[in-house]
C-alpha cells in the first residue's frame, strides 16, 4: 500500500509570535519552527498503517515549504516513514490554499497513491482548506476531523470516527482517500536513535515548480493577505481586594460605575 | 548554538528533550518525591537508544560519540538528574570499559542487553578506605582454577542494587600498588555477592546507592577485563568519560535551576517591581547565565576532543572542576533568588539545590580533578620548557 503524509513547517506552538513591522508575516528571528502538530497525528498513522499492511508498504512524506523544512522532512524519516517529496521553490513565497492544492496534486499525482493522510489544519494560519480543495482535484472522498481510524481487513475501506461537537460520526469511505487527522488520534512516537542513523540514507526529492510542470506559480491568486494585524491589547487585570467579600463586591460596583462607566 | 550541531545532533537533542518532558518530567516528580528508582523509564531510554549511545551497532548499539552523549544527558538532567546519573554510569563508565577493554565474548555477551536497557550497569570502585585514594583498595581478587575469588566490600555503589552487571575493581597482587587492581565483570547472580545498606541520600533521591558485599563471590576468569593488573587504568580511562557525563549533568541541572530563577523573578513583586528589575538580581541571573554558558562550551569541546581521539584527560577534569562548580553556583543563587520559597519543597529549586551537591563529589572530587589538571598541567610545561 502506498501511504502520503502530507506535512508543513510552522512556527512552533510555545513561540512567541511578533508581527513585523511591515505586517507582511510574521518575525521570524529566533522562532523555532516545527511539524505542523496535527500532521504529526498523519505520520503516526501512516506509519500504523504500513505496519498493520505489510508487504512492499511505503510512508511517503509530501512537504511544500523553503530549504529549512529539510530538517522536518528529516525528523518524519527518523520516525520511520521511508521517503520523501519535497516541493521548494523560491518562486512559491506563501501560497494561497489553492495554488497550495494544484501543486500539491500534481506531486501526488506523480506520486501515486492508496490513502493521504494530513492534519485536520496547520496551526499557523488554520486555513484548514488545502485538504479538501486537494480532494476535489483528485476526485476522491476526504473525511475530515479523524479521531479514529480503522483500516478494513482487505483494505479497500476505511471506517473512522469525525470528532464533532458534543460526539462522534462514524463513517466509512472507499480508498483511495484523503483522512484529516484530530488530536487524540494517535500519540505520536519519538525519533529513535536507530531512526535518526537510518534517516540519513533515506532519499528526500527535492522538486522545484519547474520538476512538477509549472511554468509559473499557478492558480492566479484567490486570495490574497493584505495585512497582517496584531491582536488588540487587552487591558490588564485588576483584582479587587477586601477582607470581606461584601466589601469587594461594592468596590467593584464603585469601579464598574465610576471608572468604567459601564453601569 | 545551532551552528555547532548538525542535524542529526539536532535530531537526536529533540528526540531527547521531548522524552524528558513528556515521559520523564512527570515520573522524575513522582519518583524524587517518594525517594523511588524509576525503573520503568529505562527500557523506554533503551528502546530510544539512549542506553547503547556509544555502542557499535553490532552489539545492538548506535555508534554515535560522547558528544550526542552530553546532549541527551543535559536534556535528561534538565528534568531528572537522578536518572541522568544512571545513565550516565550505564553509558560512559560500563558499557565504555566493556567495549574497550572487554574480550568479544563478554562484549556479546553483556552490550547488547545493556544498549537494550534489558540490564543496568554499575560501576564498583569505591571502598570504605579507598575514595579518592583508589590505589588503597583492599577488595580482594584470588585466582583459584579458572575462577577469581572476590572478598570485600565496595561503597557508595550507584544502580547497585537495580544493575544487571556491575564492573568491580579488586586487587590480583597485594605487593603492587597500582598495578596489582584488575576490574571484573560481575553478575548479581554469582554465588558470594550480595547488596548491603542503601544510602539515604541528600538528594539524587530517584537514583540508588548502595553497599556491595562480597564473600567468596566467584567469578568466571572469563569476566576478567583486560589482563591482570588493568585495572587501575581500565578505571581512569572510564573516568575521563564519566567525567565528561558529569559535566554535562552539570549543565542540565544548571539549566533548569536559570529557567526557575527566570520564571520566579518576572513573576515575584517587591517594593513595587519585579526582583528581576533590581540589578542584586539581575546581575546574579546575568552571572549564572555566562556561568552556564561557559560550562556548556567547556563539555562540548572537550566531548568533541574525545570523540575525535585526541587525549583529553586535563580537559574532562576541567571541565568537570568547572561544571559542577558552576552548575552549585548557580543553584545557590537561583534559591537565594526564591527567597523563602526557595527553602520549600513547593519549589523545584530545593531539589536542584540538593542534586547539584553531589557533583562536585562522584566521578572524583573537584579537589581531585585539581591533581589531575595540576599534574597534566606539570608534564606540559615540563615537555615545553624542561628545567
Amino acid at each position: 500500500m502506498k501511504i502520503l503524509v502530507l506535512l508543513k513547517r510552522v512556527p512552533d506552538t510555545e513561540a512567541r509570535i511578533l508581527i513585523n513591522q511591515e505586517g507582511t508575516g510574521i518575525n521570524e528571528q529566533g522562532v523555532k519552527f516545527v511539524i505542523n502538530t496535527y500532521d504529526e497525528y498523519g505520520i503516526e498513522q501512516g506509519l500504523r498503517i504500513r505496519e498493520q499492511v505489510g508487504g512492499d508498504s511505503k510512508v511517503t512524506v509530501v512537504c511544500m515549504g523553503p530549504g529549512e523544512a529539510t530538517e522536518l522532512i528529516r525528523t518524519a524519516l527518523a520516525m520511520g516513514a521511508d521517503d520523501a517529496v519535497h516541493i521548494c521553490d523560491p518562486a512559491l513565497g506563501k501560497p494561497d490554499p489553492f495554488t497550495s492544492a494544484i501543486i500539491l496534486a500534481k506531486a501526488i499525482t506523480d506520486e501515486g497513491f492508496d490513502i493521504i493522510f494530513c492534519g485536520k489544519q496547520a496551526i499557523d494560519d488554520d486555513m484548514a482548506q488545502v485538504q479538501s480543495i486537494l480532494a476535489e482535484m483528485l476526485d476522491i472522498p476526504q473525511v475530515n476531523v479523524v479521531a479514529v481510524f480503522e483500516l478494513s481487513d482487505d483494505g479497500t475501506k476505511a471506517t473512522v470516527r469525525r470528532r464533532i461537537e458534543g460526539g462522534d460520526e462514524k463513517v466509512e469511505a472507499r480508498l483511495p482517500a484523503i483522512f484529516s487527522c484530530e488530536k487524540g488520534l494517535n500519540e505520536p512516537r519519538y525519533a529513535s536513535l536507530p531512526g535518526i542513523m537510518k534517516a540519513k540514507k533515506k532519499e528526500i526529492r527535492t522538486k522545484t515548480l519547474a520538476d512538477l510542470g509549472f511554468g509559473e506559480v499557478p492558480g492566479g491568486t484567490r486570495s490574497r493577505v493584505l495585512k497582517w494585524l496584531p491582536l488588540p491589547k487587552g487591558a490588564e487585570c485588576r483584582m479587587v481586594e477586601a477582607e470581606e467579600m461584601k466589601d469587594a463586591v461594592a468596590e467593584l460596583a464603585r469601579l464598574l460605575r465610576e471608572e468604567a462607566k459601564v453601569i | 548554538m545551532q551552528f555547532l550541531l548538525t542535524e542529526e545532533e539536532r535530531l537526536l537533542r529533540k528526540t531527547a528533550r521531548d522524552f524528558a518532558r513528556k515521559d520523564l518530567a512527570p515520573v522524575a516528580a513522582e519518583c524524587n518525591e517518594k525517594g523511588e528508582f524509576p525503573q520503568g523509564i529505562f527500557k523506554k531510554l533503551g528502546e530510544l537508544g539512549f542506553m547503547g549511545i556509544t555502542v557499535p551497532e553490532q552489539y545492538g548499539g548506535v555508534n554515535l560519540g560522547y558528544f550526542c552523549l552530553a546532549l541527551a544527558l543535559e536534556e535528561i538532567s534538565s528534568v531528572c538528574a537522578s536518572t541522568a546519573v544512571t545513565v550516565s554510569v550505564h553509558n560512559s563508565l560500563v558499557n565504555l570499559a566493556i567495549l574497550k577493554y572487554g574480550s568479544e565474548e563478554l562484549k556479546e555477551k553483556y552490550l547488547p542487553e545493556l544498549a537494550a536497557a534489558d540490564m543496568l550497569g554499575a560501576f564498583a570502585l569505591t571502598e570504605p578506605d579507598a575514595g579518592s585514594d583508589v590505589t588503597a583498595m583492599r577488595l580482594s581478587a584470588v585466582k583459584r582454577g579458572d575462577e577469581y575469588i572476590l572478598n570485600g566490600t565496595k561503597i557508595f555503589i550507584s544502580t547497585g542494587d537495580r544493575a544487571g552487571v556491575i564492573i568491580v575493581f579488586g586487587r590480583t597482587d597485594l605487593n603492587e600498588r597500582t598495578k596489582g587492581i584488575s576490574a571484573f565483570v560481575v553478575e548479581p547472580s554469582f554465588p558470594g555477592f550480595s547488596v548491603g545498606k542503601s544510602e539515604d541520600k541528600m538528594g539524587l533521591k530517584a537514583s540508588t546507592t548502595v553497599e556491595l558485599v562480597f564473600e567468596d563471590c566467584r567469578v568466571p576468569a572469563a569476566n576478567l577485563l583486560g589482563e591482570e593488573g588493568m585495572g587501575m587504568c581500565i578505571a581512569l580511562d572510564s573516568l575521563d568519560g564519566g567525567r565528561v557525563g558529569i559535566a554535562a549533568q552539570s549543565i542540565g541541572i544548571a539549566r533548569a535551576a536559570l529557567d526557575e530563577a527566570v520564571i520566579f523573578a518576572r513573576e515575584r513583586k517587591q517594593f513595587g517591581k519585579r526582583i528581576i528589575d533590581f540589578q542584586a538580581t539581575g546581575f546574579k541571573i546575568a552571572d549564572m547565565a555566562t556561568d552556564l554558558e561557559a560550562a556548556r562550551l567547556m563539555v562540548y569541546l572537550t566531548a568533541k576532543l574525545r570523540d575525535a581521539g585526541e587525549p583529553y584527560t586535563k580537559e574532562a577534569a576541567m571541565t568537570k572542576l568547572f561544571a559542577t562548580r558552576a552548575v552549585n553556583r548557580i543553584v545557590y543563587d537561583a534559591l537565594q533568588i526564591h527567597g523563602g520559597a526557595g527553602y520549600t519543597k513547593e519549589f523545584l529549586i530545593e531539589r536542584l539545590f540538593r542534586d547539584a551537591r553531589a557533583l562536585e563529589i562522584y566521578e572524583g572530587t573537584s579537589e581531585i580533578q585539581r591533581i589531575v589538571i595540576m599534574k597534566k598541567l606539570l608534564e606540559e610545561y615540563d615537555q615545553m620548557f624542561p628545567s
